[in-house]
């Protein structure tokens, strides 16, 4: 991966088995977002491929690749969601665009994508009229809005207090347990890795590039990397 | 994927057994629950079960009607046995109902009568007035420390936005300023024609760019261009909560951001303007060489005897007004946006919208103030 040039990070391969929360880890800077960005299908790869299933993104037709893109649902760092849509509007968008359902119908499943994150009540509300926290939720309401086959998540509980978070986290798990969905998140907040993690990959900036993968939990009791060590302690080393 | 179809029976219990089978996906037709309440006669029904062992896939659109008919269920006292449900599903449906349920659903609306919003509107006038004078007062105090050498702004942004207004925008008014003396030649010489006076319209080209087109023209060119300009970046600046880093930090965003911007729209738009008149007499000697068979040296001369330096002097006056208000117009909307992307754009649009009015309602009454005074 590189921008014009700058190489952020190389030699990166795993692979992320369905139904897994997967976290992909890192300090400020190491390339987290931009491997989320690739991962996504927004930015093509300086050199190497991504798959999807079979699928190789790259080497497809532009339309194939949408259709991929499609069934990923994605909650951006902070939210992005339409300013001049209401919260309802945001949702029933792609419901509108890829979906022959009827104006009730789609009315109907945007209430049951905000009553998911618990957002009834603010269906008329512009995302400007709202806190950042709710924001986020919507955001998650708005990336479950295709049923997705693979949700992506951005710094999640960046912005967010220690009890927003812990729910969001409680979200994640629970849409993860009921829907069997595939789950990406990339974080830096220990506390949310570690409840929800199931696997994980930790991505160096010194090095450029991966050095650690497996369950967080696994991670730090038995990852000898002392970077790894350093960023799981919070900079208190055991070793 | 499997047509999805939904059927009732009834129980010994004389309970109500919804059967559901295929797939129940958002691709798919699936029966409304409307249509099944309309068939149902569950007035006199205490209990419904459902019967999911023919369903192949479902998605939310499934969850959604078994959310709906739970609410139907609830509202009507009606028992709802979801056992037959798939786990996952009824997962979720707990997750919908384990957050407590905002009391109104919308936002309230108000509905305001002729007279109320007749009254919003003059104290919304009123307050735009205020926020008007508010800033050219603080505009004035700024151009006060100013002169007395107190303002704080960077040398290199002036520089920056001199060059951004002045020498970047020579193409377009090259082409705008030209094409107008051309319009005006063209207009003039049909009707001077018909007099044989063609060589007037050296004289209606000169003193037109001079006194009206020139000035008026480069700076509606400034309004589209810079004045929006201006207004998107101070806006984009207040969405990102700079401008209010400015303010701690005790600089006032007047004279950081506003007055450098002032500065060079006042400096340029009189160079522009002069620039603009020359090229739009150029305009004129094109059409005339072309169409009227006035040679270069007529018309050159009889443009000098048409037009005297007051001529310019007037066009340069107004020039320097309307980059005042081009750069009021612009970095008042700018520093008055709202926090949301959107409210860029609407800062940018009226920034180019009271900037031309302003400039047409200032070079008309110009015009007759020139007159009274006999400039």
């Amino acid at each position: 991966m590189a921008y014009e040039g700058f190489v952020i990070q190389r030699d990166i391969s795993f692979d992320i088995h369905q139904g897994d929360i997967f976290i992909v880890m890192g300090g400020n800077g190491c390339g987290k977002s931009t491997l989320l960005r690739h991962l996504l299908g927004l930015k093509m790869p300086q050199a190497g491929d991504i798959y999807y299933q079979q699928a190789n993104l790259w080497h497809i037709s532009p339309e194939e690749r949408h259709k991929i893109m499609r069934r990923n649902g994605v909650m951006y760092q902070s939210g992005a969601l339409w300013s001049s849509l209401t919260l309802e509007e945001n949702i029933a968008l792609p419901l509108h665009e890829y979906t022959n359902l009827s104006a009730s119908e789609i009315k109907g499943l945007a209430y049951l994508k905000l009553a998911l994150v618990g957002l009834v009540g603010f269906e008329s509300y512009y995302p400007s009229e709202i806190s950042g926290g709710m924001k986020k939720r919507a955001g998650l309401a708005r990336a479950l809005a295709l049923d997705p086959d693979i949700l992506f998540f951005d710094e999640p509980s960046a912005g967010l207090d220690p009890l927003s978070a812990k729910l969001l986290d409680d979200l994640i798990l629970s849409i993860q347990a009921s829907l069997g969905t595939t789950i990406v998140v990339v974080t830096h907040d220990l506390p949310s890795l570690f409840a929800i993690g199931t696997d994980a990959v930790f991505l160096d900036s010194e090095t450029k590039t991966l050095v650690a993968q497996g369950a967080p939990k696994e991670l730090l009791k038995h990852c000898h990397h002392p970077v790894v060590q350093q960023f799981l302690n919070r900079g208190e080393t055991k070793l | 994927m499997q047509e999805c179809t939904l059927s009732m029976e009834n129980n010994i219990d004389d309970s109500l057994l919804i059967v559901v089978s295929g797939d129940w996906m958002m691709g798919n037709v699936t029966p409304q629950l409307s249509d099944v309440l309309a068939r149902l006669g569950v007035l006199n029904r205490h209990k419904i079960q459902i019967d999911t062992a023919l369903l192949i896939g479902w998605d939310s659109r499934f969850v959604l009607f078994i959310f709906e008919l739970q609410a139907y269920c609830a509202q009507e006292n009606i028992e709802l046995d979801l056992q037959g449900v798939p786990v996952a599903a009824q997962d979720l449906l707990k997750q919908v109902s384990a957050f407590p349920v905002r009391e109104s659903g919308d936002k309230p609306q108000r509905d305001l009568g002729l007279l109320a919003r007749l009254g919003a509107r003059t104290q919304k006038i009123s307050r735009q007035s205020i926020a008007v004078l508010d800033f050219v007062g603080e505009l004035c105090l700024s151009l006060g420390r100013f002169l007395r050498g107190r303002a704080s702004f960077r040398g290199q942004d002036l520089a920056l936005m001199i060059q951004d207004c002045g020498p970047n925008a020579l193409g377009i008014v090259t082409l705008i300023s030209l094409l107008v003396g051309l319009i005006l030649a063209f207009v003039g010489a049909m009707q001077l024609k018909i007099f044989g006076a063609q060589i007037y319209v050296a004289n209606l080209v000169g003193l037109g760019m001079a006194r009206e087109m020139g000035a008026m023209m480069t700076a509606i060119i400034m309004a589209g261009r810079t004045g929006a300009a201006y207004a998107s970046q101070l806006g984009s600046m207040q969405v990102n909560e700079e401008i209010d880093a400015l303010k701690t930090l005790g600089i006032s965003a007047i004279d950081f951001l506003v007055l450098p911007r002032l500065i060079a729209l006042v400096l340029m738009l009189p160079l522009l303007c002069l620039y603009a008149d020359f090229l739009g007499i150029l305009g004129g000697l094109l059409v005339s060489m072309s169409l009227l068979d006035i040679s270069f040296m007529e018309y050159v001369t009889q443009t000098q005897s048409a037009l005297h330096l007051g001529d310019f002097i007037a066009g340069l006056i107004k020039s320097c007004v309307f980059g005042v208000l081009v750069a009021i117009s612009g970095c008042m909307s700018g520093i008055g946006c709202g926090r949301s992307s959107s409210s860029v754009g609407d800062a940018a649009t009226s920034a180019v919208v009271s900037g031309i009015v302003c400039i047409v309602v200032a070079d008309a009454s110009l015009t007759v103030i020139y007159q009274m005074i006999g400039l």
